[in-house]
């Protein structure tokens, strides 16, 4: 297991920033289309529990199908990795920026506007921090999620450490096969973990002093 | 120093408010019949406070949030000193209008500093000078800048939120102040204490202020007129308090008011309106014989003892000081002590459970004044019914037509307005046939 490691040190760290690097960025990505979605239609209710039914019927579409359709119209490579693992990062981001959105007090924005500030303002000023801390939530959870979801998209030879899953499965019971599923997994989990951290010190970091918990 | 000054000069502060106008203003919720507010003309005078009262839902709330345009009016027109602010940017007209709502409506997620300093911002003042402006208003409203700039409103009591929420919308200086139901959400005790310093406050800054408030109570004690609506934002009576306490125009305000119309005049008068009587006061040390012949040389059956400030110590009647060898300097702490800035019915109160049926006034820095007693407080409630029958000059305010701007007025307006013709003439046109309405349905109603 070692040998296997450390002759492949390189290799298996380049594909670890690949994977988090992969998930990372397409994270950003769901959290703008999130917010943006969340924004439009969080006013309205209509509008909203139809964001909501999407977010949850799109958790139940299998990862691995998704990334396969995706091949026809975009091929291999980045692209429908990308497009799949950010499809995914944005459902439980936007499930919760609408339940943050729609939590904040009416009488403060009626108090913000009352005052003078622009809607823009006042969504930028008042209305977004104050649901920062349910928005955080759902980010935590996505990232959790994708970086699994960002395993199976190598199966379009997106990057990431799914390679070595998919190259494990592919050649069961040879030299090495399991050492490279369990490297490619182990992997996934540890990257998993470091972003949890860097997360809750974001959460740290950007919730004003005023509403933390 | 047996005489005692029996009112109290204020040197009134400058009126920095401007009067408010709404002219036959409605507003028309889609898919509702009935207007939620039916062409209404109030005029609010500059500089002074206008309570809003009447039944939850009668759309009393939604004209004062017509005002500042928080509420777009369906038609009709709102003037602001002597701008027509009707069709300017709604956001550009609330930042020049404080808003106050119940319980401050802070952002908890900003510091105290931050939450007075918003408007401020938006006007693109420098850092410093907002520095200086929160630091100020800090004080205005009775907390210490170094204490609480940096704190958070969850940090702070419920009576504290709302004296930064009326310091944020002091911030910008604005003329008018519009506050929604501000003190619904605390205690009565700190109700009463912040109605207090609104009294103070509003002595300092002499805003045209719009309260809107469910407790007749508190109308009373905080408007120099009050508008007492019915559904549909109808004006029922548009009076000074005494007057609608004395005569209220019909059964609908007479059980708005609810019972002891009376006592709640007395709510009405400050003692520093009244005349106190003259006491006679002699200093610590002095001995109880010198003291009895000085009360008996006036004809009084007290003497109040007052310290070297003249701050009240004692109040002997002569039976006592005829016991006693020299007057000493310990204060009585069951002194009957009204201030003059308290109501009648603060020092009716005081005076009841005093055993003397008087009370000592005390004026600034805690200064004796005098003393004030049933009697006093009697021929004030006298006074203020014969006086409310006879008083003049209340604003207009009426549910139907428009009070004719004068020309001057209609053509400043129209200037200030982006579009005047499609504006105005559109406004007008709506105007006149909202009077229609109400003609032909006064016609159908006989």
């Amino acid at each position: 297991m070692w040998d296997y490691i450390s002759s492949r040190l390189e290799a298996i760290g380049f594909s670890a920033w690949q994977h988090f690097s992969l998930v990372a960025q397409c994270l950003i990505l769901a959290v703008v289309i999130a917010v943006v979605i969340a924004a439009l239609v969080y006013r309205r209710p209509a509008l909203a529990s139809v964001a909501n039914s999407v977010s949850a019927i799109g958790l139940t579409i299998p990862a691995f199908a998704l990334v396969g359709l995706m091949i026809a119209p975009l091929g291999f490579g980045v692209t429908p990795a990308v497009v799949t693992v950010t499809f995914f990062a944005v459902l439980p981001v936007l499930r919760n920026a609408i339940v943050g959105l729609g939590g904040v007090d009416p009488a403060l924005v009626e108090s913000a506007r009352g005052i003078g500030m622009s809607r823009m303002r006042t969504f930028v000023r008042v209305e977004l921090p104050l649901a920062w801390p349910v928005i955080l939530g759902g980010i935590r959870v996505s990232a959790q999620m994708i970086m699994g979801i960002a395993a199976v998209a190598a199966y379009v030879l997106g990057p990431g450490l799914g390679g070595f899953i998919f190259s494990g499965l592919s050649r069961l019971g040879g030299a090495g096969a399991t050492e490279s599923i369990v490297v490619g997994v182990v992997g996934v989990v540890l990257l998993a973990l470091v972003l949890d951290l860097l997360l809750v010190g974001l959460g740290r970091l950007t919730t004003p002093r005023g509403i933390r918990v | 120093m047996s005489d005692t000054t029996t009112t109290i000069e204020q040197a009134p502060a400058e009126v920095s408010g401007r009067p408010i106008r709404l002219d036959d203003v409605t507003k028309r919720y889609p898919g509702q019949t009935k207007p939620a507010v039916d062409g209404i003309t109030l005029e609010i005078p500059a500089g002074k406070v206008v309570m809003f009262v009447g039944p939850s839902g009668c759309g009393k709330t939604t004209t004062l949030k017509m005002i500042n345009r928080l509420i777009e009016p369906t038609t009709g027109r709102i003037v602001l000193g002597d701008e027509d602010v009707t069709a300017i940017d709604g956001d550009e007209l609330r930042r020049r209008i404080g808003y106050v709502i119940q319980a401050g409506g802070l952002f908890p997620h900003m510091t105290v500093a931050t939450n007075i300093g918003l408007v401020p911002k938006m006007l693109g003042w420098d850092k410093e000078r907002i520095a200086a402006r929160v630091d100020e208003l800090l004080e205005l409203v009775s907390l210490d800048p170094d204490t609480y700039r940096d704190r958070y409103p969850r940090e702070l009591s419920g009576g504290q939120q709302q004296r930064v929420g009326v310091a944020r919308a002091l911030a910008a200086d604005p003329p008018v102040l519009l506050m929604d139901e501000p003190f619904g959400a605390v205690d009565p005790i700190t109700r009463q204490r912040l109605q207090d310093e609104l009294i103070r406050i509003q002595d300092e800054v002499q805003k045209t202020m719009v309260i809107v408030t469910h407790d007749f109570d508190e109308a009373v004690k905080l408007g120099d007129w009050i508008v007492v609506f019915e559904e549909g934002a109808r004006i029922v009576q548009y009076d000074t308090p005494e007057r609608i306490l004395a005569e209220p125009a019909n059964e609908f305000v007479e059980n708005f008011i609810g019972s002891g119309a009376g006592l709640k005049q007395l709510t009405l008068r400050r003692v520093r309106d009244v005349d106190v009587a003259s006491a006679v006061t002699v200093s610590p040390g002095t001995s109880g014989k010198d003291a009895l012949q000085k009360a008996e040389n006036a004809g009084h059956g007290h003497v109040v003892v007052v310290d070297e400030r003249e701050r009240p110590l004692q109040w002997l009647s002569r039976r006592q000081l005829a016991r006693i060898e020299t007057i000493d300097a310990k204060a009585d702490p069951a002194l009957p002590v009204v201030g003059s800035s308290a109501t009648l019915n603060d020092a009716l109160d005081t005076m009841l459970v005093s055993s003397a049926g008087a009370a000592l006034v005390t004026g600034r820095r805690d200064r004796f004044e005098g003393v004030i007693d049933v009697e006093t407080v009697m021929d004030a409630i006298r006074d203020a019914r014969a006086n409310a029958a006879n008083s003049e000059g209340a604003p207009v305010g009426m549910n139907s037509g428009s009070i004719g701007l004068t020309p001057s007025l209609v053509a400043a307006g129209e200037a200030a307005q982006v579009a005047p013709d499609a504006g105005s003439d559109s406004a007008a046109g709506a105007a006149g046939s909202t009077e229609g309405t109400t003609d032909t349905e006064r016609g159908a109603a006989g």
